[in-house]
Parts: structure tokens; sequence; C-alpha cells
């Protein structure tokens, strides 16, 4: 029996990890086969990771909190959780190897999912033009023209990024304003291969075996247009990942996993969660950092009033 | 049987005249989830050597190939049967989600 298991390994999980660990609890981290250290992992520069004055790569920084959880005796299996049982006081972690782990607590730390459009043809042109992450596929369009769609910050860090390779790349956002930080929107505005299209949302993939085209909405006034582009990259945001507990643990309306207040406290006692898979707001590896430790500390506090 | 690298000369015979399932990994060393998804197909191969047989692609080497199969994201695991592209599966992804994808077209066991 193990005092507590983390589910995750985004900058929540392992923040979550250094403190057990450092609070002699030995956790044991579960951290995904494929996708282990999280959205960072698919970034590039990191410039707002305070005690980094001069930025440094996405997985080096996971890498970095790998370290730190490891040295100080957490226990990482690169697999993937499959099914949990959280009700009673003794919790069952299946994993996809078939093994049965049990903990007297549990920290939920699964972050979030990219967002798909929600158009036709999304699935078959994904790979073939449509692509959720420019660190890994920019390199296919050297010289081309591209597209993102998306307002946020991860929009103009992928659109900044993308004008290494692309001859143009187009934004596409569906309001007259961005969400993304004054910072990330003057880099991009002061990009001459950016160009921004406003009030439009993409409602249709065009081409076969390979993206050649998007039709355009103008959502202030319906009107419809052609756009050609070789690649399309989709940076919309990302829902939380809940589906393993949903039955569970209770579930906001927007589908984050509840906390109490300030806590990490779910609905049920020695479970715990944190980062982005409980909030709609911040989303920044800082943030979900601070509320890994913030998980930590209630699971201590939980198991040493036990 | 562990997974060979196929060249545009060799892709045919590696591939397209295979008797068995292929599973073909277009990949490249700066892909951070194609380094993921290797050890998950040496897994493959080596549970699998009756049936299914692994081709690893390097689409900085064979850009011409990437180019055949429209591939524009990475790792791309095009699962190819008599010949033909039966299916395609883009990302990084459990070796038990693979499976379930490549089930179907297994032969009866």
């Amino acid at each position: 029996m193990r005092e507590v298991i983390i589910i995750g390994s985004g900058p929540a999980g392992y923040t979550a990890a250094i403190y057990a660990a450092r609070a002699a609890l030995k956790p044991l981290m579960i951290a995904s086969s494929v996708e282990p250290g999280g959205e960072l992992m698919k970034t590039t520069e990191v410039e707002n990771y305070p005690g980094f004055p001069n930025g440094l790569m996405g997985p080096d920084l996971m890498a970095s909190f790998q370290e730190q959880a490891e040295r100080f005796g957490t226990e990482i299996l690169f697999e993937d959780v499959t099914e949990v049982d959280l009700t009673g006081d003794i919790k069952i972690v299946k994993t996809g190897s078939g093994e049965t782990y049990e903990a007297k607590t549990v920290i939920l730390s699964t972050g979030a999912a990219y967002r798909e459009l929600g158009v036709p043809r999304e699935q078959e042109l994904s790979g073939h033009g449509v692509s959720w992450c420019a660190t890994c596929d920019g390199f296919f369009f050297r010289e081309k023209v591209i597209a993102v769609v998306g307002g946020g910050d991860s929009a103009m860090e992928e659109a900044n990024f993308l004008t290494k390779f692309a001859s143009k790349v187009y934004v596409i956002h569906r309001r007259d304003s961005l969400k993304a930080s004054e910072i990330m929107q003057k880099r991009s505005f002061d990009n001459e291969k950016i160009e921004f299209i406003w009030n439009s949302a993409v409602t249709e993939l065009k081409g076969s075996p390979k993206l050649d085209g998007v039709v355009l909405e103008d959502t202030v006034t319906g009107e419809k247009r052609d756009l050609a582009i070789d690649g399309l990259f989709v940076a919309i945001g990302s829902d939380p990942r809940v589906g393993l507990v949903e039955n569970q643990v209770e579930i906001s309306d927007e589908r984050f996993i509840k906390v109490d207040g300030r806590t990490s406290k779910t609905s049920l006692p020695g479970v715990f969660a944190a980062g982005d898979v409980i909030d709609p707001i911040y989303r920044q590896a800082i943030t979900a950092a601070g509320s890994g430790c913030v998980a930590a500390l209630d699971a201590e506090h939980y198991l040493s009033s036990k | 049987m562990q997974p060979v690298e196929a060249t545009k000369a060799s892709f045919d015979q590696e591939v397209l005249h295979a008797d068995k399932l292929v599973i073909v990994d277009f990949w490249a060393e700066w892909c951070g989830p194609c380094r993921m998804v290797a050890p998950v197909l040496d897994e493959i191969a080596s549970e699998n050597a009756d049936s299914i047989k692994i081709v690893k692609v390097n689409v900085d080497h064979e850009q011409q190939l990437a180019m055949d199969y429209s591939v524009t994201s990475i790792p791309l695991l095009g699962i190819f049967q008599g010949g033909k592209l039966v299916k395609q599966l883009v990302g990084a992804r459990p070796k038990a989600a693979i499976m379930d994808e490549i089930r179907d077209l297994l032969p009866a066991s």
C-alpha cells in the first residue's frame, strides 16, 4: 500500500511529487506512456517561468522537474492509468500493463487535451495538413502558406514559431481582438510574415489526400470565402481530461474537477486534484506547479490526521 | 523481428510486397513524440513477430517518401496490408491503443 499515487506528469504532477517525496511519502507517479511531461513538451521557448531569466526550452524544464522529483525518491512509471476506484478508503489504480496499485491518497493532475475544430474531415486530414503541434510539424511547411486558428497565447506562440519555416502565416480568429498577452500580441503584430484574419471561423477543410485550403465564414456577416493554405494549425484551447474519474468525483458544469475553495480537495476524501484539470482560468505552468504543491500539502495533512 | 529502416529504393520490397501487416513509422530525430512511440513499436514488433512487421522511414532522409504519402505530422503510423495503405494513426499513442486499431486486420489467432 502506497501513501500517495500521482496521476499525470506535467508541472502540477511533478511539483506534487517533489513536495510529497520531500515529506517522505515515497510517491508513485504514473506519468503516461507516450505523453510524459505534459503540454510543455510540445512548446519551444518558455520565457515566463520564474527563475530562468534567459528562458529555456519546455522539454528541458520538464526534464529538470523530473530530475528533482526523482532526487527525493519519487518512483515514476511511464505507463497509462486505465481504471481507478477512488471511492473507498483504499484507492485502487490500474495501469495499461495490467498492474494494480493501492494507495491511501491519489493526486489527479491529468491536465487538458487539445480541442478539435469540430468540422468534417478533421480526422482524415490530421497529419495531412491539419496539425496540433507547431514544434512537431513546422518542419513540413518550409516556404509554404499556412494558417493558425486561435487568439490566445499558444496560438500566437505557434504563429511566431511557424514563421521560421513558412513563407506566410495567417492567424484566423473568431473575434476582432486577441485574448493573448500584450507581449505576444505585439510580437505577432510586428511579425511581417503574420497576417490576421479577424471575425472568421473555419467551417470546411478542402483537399485530398492533403489539405489545400479552407472555407472561412465571417462570424459577423455570415459570408463565406475560400482561403488557399497548405497547413492548418489548431490552437483553440483544450479540454480537461476528466474521463477517468468523471463518474466518481464531482465535475463542474465546465467539465473541470471540482475542488473546495483554494484547496485541492475533491468531493472524495483522500482524493486531490491539481493543475489544468481544475483550472478554467489561468492554465500556466507556474499556476499548475503552485497547485501541485497545494495538493501534496493537502495529501500530507490528510495522511497525518488519519 | 526488429524494425527495419526503409528508403525510397527499398520501400516496395520492405512494405508493399511484404507478406505481413506492416506498420510504417514516419519519424525524425528531432520529434519528441516519435522517441516516445519508438520503444512501443519495438515491443509490438517482438511480441507479434509472425504477423506484424515494423518499418521505419526517417522523413529527414526520405523526404520524397514523406511527400508520396502526404505526411505533414509525425509520428505518423501508416498501416499497410497487401501493398495498400489501409489505415493511418497520427501522434504517439500507447501500445494497447495501437493494437486496438489494428486487431481487426490481423489473422484470427
